[in-house]
Formats: structure tokens, sequence, C-alpha cells
């Protein structure tokens, strides 16, 4: 296909091939970073975390009274381990992405701070079957060790021993085995020993760790206490919401003062992310409409362009021109059109995507986002242009004989 | 004449009802969008106490040790420790001050057998009530007396004298808050400042329905309740909050003037260096920001929010060039009823001017439906889980604030197409005809 001509033809329309380019830059540019931005959403909410997310089910239990609250706690587990269909219960401090956070610093090195929040999880007897954690080495509490877990006056875990995540060993202690290491508080340098190592939990409000705590996970074992105000109750997923409706009759009748909150560990989960998800939908909705604002935009400018040149096609029919050259012609000229308004968007995508990274929590784009939308653009100038085209190719001839 | 134009650009648009059709409804698009965004994020910037906040004033100071990982951050902590905020309010250096940290407080109705429930609840001192302007429906606020001899009372809110009392004056009757009962001596009439600046950090919610329970910090404290958020920063006894190296109250002070803040400000850096001097602190740092600095300095407004905002005007710059676009196709094809308007006499500002009014049909109609995409937008929002749902309404000013919008997007959209239009000489157009 020859470009010259088309490049002739298309500097005597300037404006109106300006208009396109421009309008296929900016939807370039805006498309780069929406897509980028609902995967981003979507990284975060599906983000793995390994407990039995499909089989627990918590009752938030508030406003019990500290004196008792470890005979009270006793009571009500033993109530509800008895609930059918129970496979394991405890009681815990906070769950992955719940919103009240129990963060704190830990290094391996008592010489160095954290500048990471670690989630702080502190469990009930049984807590690791009741979520479900995955022992990668190591082992779990034993009995004695949870019966003296306990709060130091600063509020740090008085037991010796620590469970951590993955994650969290490998950047702590890499290339070596993190059984039997110490680990301190970044406060006030209280010393626990690692004896076990899980597959990674996510932390208690990611939003407000920040990526860096987004797998950084503890867990202590701690005897029955008022800091302990979730009862945490695993089933099979098709018992689960019989169980906790049956675990909250039981509970409503053994502490009539007590305010009890019951979720599923997926509601909880879906709510957390509520808002990115909404984003992430919302940017789609954006996304789908603009292209189709551009595509329609296409299509009237080049159909009126088609309309104009009636008599040129037609004479250029007349003159040997085949069916397809015409629509080739088309095709190339869009396709030239589209290249200057794909190059100028991947320089104002990057443009904005350094104004985002300055301005609001947003990494780098990878290059390949940048590619898709490029690719994808082509591809819709193309899809665009091809009516007003197959139009223009089917101009007969005659209409040269005809013009005036 | 302008009535003829009228009649003119109802002719062009009517002859091509497919491009105008869409036409308007990319603008249309765009404006519902944009407004929307547009709508909430004004709603969430807004200032909460529009005849008061120049003189309301947050304060920071910073207890922590210098090697803190926090201290890196050259930010000064969110929240005071309970000694410098008790340190500063018995100062009375301003003619308003008060403490505030927020708490969950367990409510147990004693007039029907219904379980217990959670409320939000405010721990503060007694200023609050006048320095935020929060108006009573009956009865009052407490004194710094009752601050003092930690007096079992409480203000409610409307929303909760409703619930509890059916609304009648439960001024004088008891509630039970953690297990423990409180005089009633007030009730709120709906007060809900959007953001909720003073539960910033706290660990309330930063919209929304406004808080239920107003306690003294002291009497709370002594009724075992805990604020919702506490921020450590080093080792040591944190079992008694109110000596803990713990931050978990906001500080605020009413200052009628200029001058009034200066000498605050200089008393503020005083109090510093003598707390460096007494070994408190390690860094004599300290600010006073007016309140709607320090809304602004703390980005209340969530990201997510700015960020759709940008996106939708981005979308409408699409949409603009769109429209251009098209104008510009459809004059361009009437390129001979123009030299033919233009051989009988029309002059070049009547052809401008004829076009700029089909141009400004098309906005207004885009406005039009841009409206209901903006209500359409705003259901939306109002039917998400965010704090900030329900304030989603538009308001009179955006409803013309749209119109507005539309008009000039597309009187923009409109300029080229009609100068192009204007600018074709007569008499080529007029011997190709």
């Amino acid at each position: 296909m020859e470009i010259r001509p088309i490049l002739a033809s298309l500097r005597k329309h300037r404006i109106p091939a300006l208009l396109i380019v421009l309008e296929i830059a900016l939807a370039c540019a805006v498309l780069c970073n929406a897509v980028f931005m609902i995967a981003q959403c979507l990284i975060g909410t599906h983000a793995a975390n390994a407990i039995d997310e499909a089989g627990i089910a918590i009752i938030h239990v508030g406003g019990l009274d500290d004196q008792h609250a470890a005979d009270s706690i006793a009571r009500d587990l033993a109530a509800l381990r008895s609930v059918p269909g129970v496979q394991a219960v405890a009681a815990i401090n906070a769950l992955p992405l719940s919103t009240d956070a129990m963060l704190n610093g830990f290094t391996p090195n008592p010489e160095q701070d954290s500048q990471i929040n670690s989630s702080q999880y502190f469990i009930s007897r049984g807590g690791e079957q009741a979520l479900g954690l995955q022992l990668l080495q190591g082992r779990f509490f034993n009995a004695e060790e949870y019966a003296q877990g306990g709060f130091t006056t600063s509020h740090q875990s008085s037991s010796h021993v620590v469970i951590v995540n993955q994650a969290d060993a490998q950047r702590w202690w890499p290339g070596q085995s993190p059984l039997g290491q110490q680990l301190y508080s970044s406060s006030d340098k209280t010393a626990w020993t690692v004896i076990g190592v899980v597959a990674d939990v996510l932390a208690q409000d990611p939003e407000f760790s920040g990526p860096a705590g987004r797998y950084s996970s503890l867990f202590f074992p701690l005897h029955a206490s008022a800091d302990l105000n979730r009862y945490l109750l695993r089933s099979a997923p098709q018992d689960r919401d019989r169980v906790l409706q049956q675990a909250m009759q039981a509970l409503g009748k053994l502490e009539p003062g007590a305010v009890l909150e019951p979720k599923t560990y997926l509601d909880m989960r879906a709510d957390y992310f509520a808002g990115s998800r909404n984003m992430a939908w919302m940017l789609a909705m954006v996304c789908v409409v603009m292209l189709a604002v551009t595509a329609l935009g296409i299509v009237g400018l080049t159909s009126f362009w088609v309309g104009q040149r009636r008599s040129q096609i037609g004479i250029r029919r007349a003159v040997g021109a085949t069916y397809t050259h015409i629509l080739h012609y088309f095709q190339t000229e869009n396709f030239l059109l589209s290249t200057a308004g794909v190059a100028l968007g991947v320089v104002l995508a990057f443009a904005i995507n350094i104004y985002l990274m300055e301005n609001y929590e947003v990494s780098r784009m990878p290059w390949y986002y940048l590619g898709a939308g490029a690719v994808s653009l082509w591809a819709l100038g193309q899809l665009a242009v091809l009516w007003p085209a197959l139009r223009a190719a089917a101009v007969p001839p005659v209409v040269a004989t005809r013009a005036g | 004449m302008f009535a003829y134009y009228l009649d003119l650009a109802l002719r062009s648009l009517k002859r091509n009802k497919v491009l105008t059709a869409l036409m308007v409804l990319a603008l249309a698009l765009g404006i519902g969008a944009s407004m929307t965004t547009l709508t909430l994020l004004r709603l969430l910037s807004g200032n909460p106490l529009p005849e008061k906040s120049s003189q309301l004033f947050y304060v920071q100071l910073d207890p922590y040790p210098k090697d803190h990982p926090f201290s890196r951050s050259d930010k000064l902590p969110w929240l005071l420790t309970y000694v410098d905020a008790m340190n500063l309010l018995h100062a009375h250096r301003a003619p308003r001050q008060a403490a505030v940290a927020m708490s969950r407080m367990k409510l147990t109705p004693t007039t029907t057998q219904k379980r217990p429930f959670f409320s939000d609840g405010v721990m503060t001192t007694a200023d609050f009530f006048g320095m935020f302007e929060a108006p009573f429906q009956y009865g009052g606020g407490w004194s710094a007396a009752d601050d003092e001899t930690r007096a079992k009372v409480v203000v409610i809110a409307e929303a909760l004298n409703n619930r509890l009392f059916g609304g009648a004056n439960s001024v004088g009757r008891m509630l039970r808050i953690n297990d423990q009962d409180f005089r009633i001596i007030g009730v709120l009439r709906h007060w809900s400042p959007q953001p909720h600046f003073y539960s910033l950090y706290l660990g309330g919610r930063n919209y929304g329905d406004g808080d239920a329970v107003f306690v003294p910090l002291t009497s709370a404290r002594a009724a075992a309740l805990d604020p919702i958020n506490e921020f450590s920063y080093g080792d040591g006894n944190r079992e008694v909050l109110e000596t803990a190296p713990v931050i978990w109250l906001g500080f605020w002070a009413q200052l009628p003037d200029k001058s009034a803040a200066s000498a605050y400000a200089s008393f503020l850096t005083a109090y510093a260096q003598q707390q460096v001097e007494l070994g408190r602190f390690q860094r004599p740092r300290s600010s006073l920001s007016t309140l709607m600095h320090w809304l602004d300095s703390q980005h209340v407004v969530p990201d997510n929010v700015r960020m759709q905002t940008g996106l939708a005007f981005s979308f409408l710059l699409i949409c603009i060039v769109n429209t251009v676009g098209l104008l510009l196709a459809k004059c361009l094809r009437r390129s001979k009823e123009i030299g033919v308007r233009r051989a009988l006499g029309a002059s070049r500002p009547a052809i401008f001017a004829q076009f700029m009014v089909e141009a400004g049909l098309i906005g207004i109609a885009g406005g039009a439906f841009g409206l209901l995409f903006a209500e359409f937008g705003l259901w939306c929002i109002r039917r998400q889980p965010a704090e900030y749902a329900s304030l989603a309404h538009l308001n009179l000013s955006m409803f013309a604030c749209t119109f507005a919008v539309a008009l000039i997007a597309s009187l923009i959209a409109g300029i080229l197409p009609a100068w192009r239009a204007c600018v074709i000489t007569p008499a080529p157009q007029l011997k190709s005809a």
C-alpha cells in the first residue's frame, strides 16, 4: 500500500485528522492507567490467605466483664464446641482483614528497629485448628505454652514462643532455618523463640499497615482473657451458616449482658474489599463507555470523510482501483492516525502514571500495560473504521461521471 | 436574530438525528460522570463548621524518642498523651479547649428486654459542646467541675434519644454504659459535621452519622472505657493509659484572632522546650494548625474519590474532543449551505453565532441528560457500603453547575467548527453546487 497519497490527503484535512489523533491519545492514556488501577484493586481483593476462609465463622463478643472474662470464655467455648457440625472452636484477638488491628514492629536483630507494621494474632488453645493454619516447619504451641501465655505490662506477649509467616521467616533469616531463632520486639526488645512457620496469613488491616506489612503476621499463645474478644467457629462450608445461627442462640443465653456480632469470614473479607471492588467496577465501566465514545467518534468522522470524497473514490475506481484497494486505503489511513495517537497516548499515560505516583499511593506502571493499551486502541480504530471503509469501497465507479 | 438561529439550529439537528443523538449522549455521559464525582468530592472536602473553622486549632506535640521509626518521617505524631493534654488543658491559655478520644461504648437498654448494643461514644472535656457549636435539644453539657469530680453524667444524641426514650425529654433519666449508670444531662439536636473533623485518628468514622454518646473523659476512664485507637511509642508500663507512653487524645483550642493564635503557638513552643528540659521530650517540636489546614494535610478525602474525579474529567475531555470532531464534520458537510447564506448577505459573525447556538443547544440537551446520569451515578454511590454513601445528593448549586459545565463544554467544542464555518469562502461552494 502506497502511504504517500494518504499523507497528502491527510495534510489537506489537518483538523479532523488531529482530532482523531487527540481522541485516540487521550483514550489510550486513560485506558492504560485505568486498567492498571483495576489490576491493582483486583490483586488486593484476591490476596491469598492461608486460613480456612470458607469454613470459618466469627462471633465478636463485646463488653464481657473483664474480671470474669477467663471463666466466661472457657464456658462459652465449651458450649460452642457442642454445637453439631462444629469441627473446632477457639478465641482470638483479631482476624486477617479486620479493621481493629493490633500492630507492632519486630526485628531479628535487637540493635535494629522495624519499619514494618506486623500484625499480632493471639490465639487460645486450638486456635491453629480453628483458623486452619498450614504448618510448614516446626510445631504449633503446646498446652503448657497456651496456659502460660499472657501479657507483659508493656502489652507484649509474655510467652516465650512465636509462630511466624513464611514470608517473614524468609525476610528475617534468608537461607537459614528460622526454627530456634530469636525475634525481638522493636519497642522494648522483648525476645521470643520461633517454634513454627506457617503459610502466609494476611495482615489485620493491610490498608493501614501498608504493602510491606501485608504478609507480616505473628502468632502468640494466650490463655483465656478479655483481650480475646472473637470466637472462631470452624465447620464444613455447607454447615457454616447453620452452625453460626445455633452458636448465636447458645451464646445469647450464656451471655445476656454482652454485645454479640456474628459474621462469616467470607462476608468479612467481602466487606473489607467492598471499596476496592466498587472502584474496580467504576473504572471498568468508565473504560467501556470511553472506548465506545471514541469508537463512535471515529465512525462519525470517517463516514463524513467518506461522504466528502465520494467523487474522488469514484474516479479512483474508474481508473482501475479495486474494491480492496479502496478498503485498504481507509484502513491504512486509520492505522496511521491510530499510530500517531497511540504514540502520543503512551507518552501521556506515562506522564499520568508519574503524576499519580507522586500524589497518590500508586506504583509504577509496568511497560506491558502501555503495550496492551496501544494494541487495543489499534484494534478499536480498525474495528471502528471497518463500516465507513466498506461503504467507501462500495462506491460505484459510475459516480465519477456524475460529479460536477 | 437569536430566534432565527435557534430555528436553523433545530432544523439542522433534526436533519441528522443519529449524529445529534450521538453528540448529546457522549456529552451527557461525560457530564454525568464528572458531576457525580465532583458532587462527592465537594461534599467530602467541605468545611464542617463554616462559621467557626478559622477559630479552631488542632495541637500536635512530639513525645516520641528520636530513634523511633515514626520520627524518621518528618511528620509530628497525630495525637497527644494524656499528660500533655491535661497540662495544656490546665494551663488555660485559650478561651476554650477540649481533649477528645473515641470509644465503642456498650449501652444496655433498661426499659425493655432488648440486648445490649455498641454505640459510637466520645470521651471529652467540658468545652467540647460550646467550642464545636453542638446544639442542645434538652438540657446542656457538663462543667469543668464535673470533669474534675468524675461526675457520672452523659450527653446523648437525638437519634439515640429517639431509640431509647421515644424522643421524650430524657434529661435526668439514667443510661447504662459499660454496666455503670450515667445520668443524662443533655440531649443534642441532630449534629453531624462532615467530615467528622474531631475524630480523625481516633478510630471513629470520618463521614456519615453523628456520634451517639458523649461522656466526660475522666468519668469514662473511671468506668473502664478504652479509646479505640492507641499508638504506643516506647517501652514502659501500658496498663494505665494516663501515664503510659501512648498517644490517644486529639486536642483542640478555640483562639478568637491572629494575635491569640500566635500567642498560643509561642506558648506551645515554650511548653515543648520545657518538656525537653524536664527530659520528657527529646525534640522541642510543636504545631498549631487551623481546622481546614489540619483536614487538608491529613488527606481526609479518600484517595479513591479524588482519583475518580480526575478520571471522570479526563473522560469529559474525551467527550468534548469527540463532540468537536462530530460538529466539525457536520459543519463542513454544510459548506454549500453556508456559501449560500454568505452570498445572500450573512456576515461572518452571523454564521459564527449560528453555529455557536447549535453547539449550545447540544450542550443544554447534554446537560439535561447529564443530570439524569449524575442522579443515577449518585444513586449508585448511595448504595455503596462506604461511610459517606448517605451524603451523596445533588444540591442546588451542583444542579446549576451541571448546566454551566455542559454549556461551557459544548461552547468550547463549538468554537472550532464555528470558526471553520465562518471562514469558508462562498464562491467555490456556490460554483460546485
